[in-house]
């Protein structure tokens, strides 16, 4: 094909124009995937685990007895872990553990130490993974503030009990995260987490959305972070 | 004529060694007939033509794995205008062709390559019956 001067200026023309027009229509009609985890109805059911335990069927993760060889998507930890250097001495969270998962920050630090964009940051505010290229470095796990991510010691496979057929396992060599449910999200359900609370503690939602309930929820309620002070822009909210 | 025996031991060795493929397939079964492929039963149209599947299976299943995984489009719609979702184990194996150890596994055993496709993928029928008796040893053990 010869392509004459003009039409090649033309072209280009087009080509940067559509890309404007794309940049323009994920700012307005924008998504940011974000959580609400309201600590006192969390609370309300003592030693309640089923967002963990519909996390770990939905996405065949191992149970590992093994402490420092265990997986974990969503899971309770202590104040003291989960909230380092918050002083409030009387704070509702330190009646118990918290419910924590991977903060889906605006600024990862895991995205940006990894060596084969294994990891990456959607426009849809989710810190996606792809198991494919992970190369096992556990980059992002030095990298990751919150202990979010996994590092499988070993096949994973002897300690998934019932392995959900719709998703993948992992193997050994690779690093694995809570990905919000990017797989339910597709089709237009919520995280299988949100869904499996009782006490519906966990409010999964859009903040680019003004109307969406868990802006609401956020405008109208204390909320904090864990460790906000990094400049990480975590997105899971912890309503007190 | 006192090397005889020496030049008749040597060919024979020689002989033995030339031929050694020959008469170790046979005596192993080895045919030149291809694998033998359990067809789907139910299906009769894959995602794309038989020819090109046969060929490029490999990249087409890539670009499926890129097009979900990277840019998050999960509908594929086949030349016939069939629509399918993009999914090795519910669509490849449970919509169609059922078992691994009847298609993938055959060929691939045939032609020696080892794909790590079901390192992670699960094959849904070695997953269901055998997961009550696969985990408790190995859970025992770990302790």
């Amino acid at each position: 094909m010869i392509l004459s001067r003009k039409a090649f200026l033309r072209l280009s023309g087009v080509s940067l124009l559509a890309v404007a027009a794309r940049k323009v229509k994920s700012a307005i009609s924008g998504t940011r995937w974000a959580m609400a985890i309201d600590v006192d109805k969390c609370l309300k059911q003592e030693n309640c685990t089923k967002c963990s335990a519909a996390c770990n069927q939905a996405h065949n993760v191992p149970a590992i007895p093994q402490s420092g060889r265990d997986v974990r998507w969503i899971w309770k930890d202590s104040f003291e872990h989960a909230f380092p250097g918050q002083e409030d001495q009387y704070s509702s969270l330190r009646a118990a553990p918290a419910m924590v998962l991977c903060n889906h920050c605006d600024n990862p630090p895991c995205v940006r130490v990894c060596p084969t964009q294994a990891t990456w940051k959607r426009d849809d505010g989710i810190v996606a993974m792809d198991f494919h290229r992970c190369i096992g470095c556990r980059y992002c796990m030095a990298a990751c503030p919150y202990g979010s991510r996994s590092f499988n010691w070993m096949d994973p496979r002897p300690y998934i009990k019932n392995q959900n057929p719709e998703f993948p396992t992992r193997t050994k060599g690779v690093v694995e995260k809570c990905n919000f449910c990017s797989e339910r999200l597709a089709v237009g359900k919520s995280p299988v987490c949100v869904e499996a609370c009782p006490e519906k503690a966990l409010v999964f939602g859009n903040l680019a959305d003004p109307r969406s309930p868990i802006r609401e929820l956020l405008s109208t309620r204390r909320h904090t972070r864990r460790r906000p002070e990094l400049g990480t822009g975590p997105g899971v909210f912890y309503i007190l | 004529m006192r090397d005889r025996s020496v030049i008749y031991t040597g060919l024979a060795v020689f002989l033995a060694l030339a031929t050694f493929p020959a008469w170790h397939n046979l005596s192993a079964h080895v045919t030149a007939k291809g694998p033998d492929l359990r067809l789907p039963a139910a299906a009769k149209q894959c995602v794309a033509p038989v020819a090109y599947m046969r060929t490029s299976h490999m990249n087409f299943l890539i670009d499926w794995r890129e097009k979900v995984v990277r840019s998050g489009s999960r509908d594929f719609t086949a030349d016939d205008g069939a629509h399918y979702k993009m999914s090795l184990t519910p669509t490849c194996l449970e919509q169609c062709h059922g078992s691994k150890a009847d298609f993938c596994d055959r060929c691939h055993n045939y032609a020696a390559v080892a794909p790590p496709c079901w390192n992670c993928h699960v094959d849904s029928k070695l997953a269901r019956p055998t997961q009550a008796a696969a985990v408790q040893p190995a859970l025992r053990s770990a302790q």
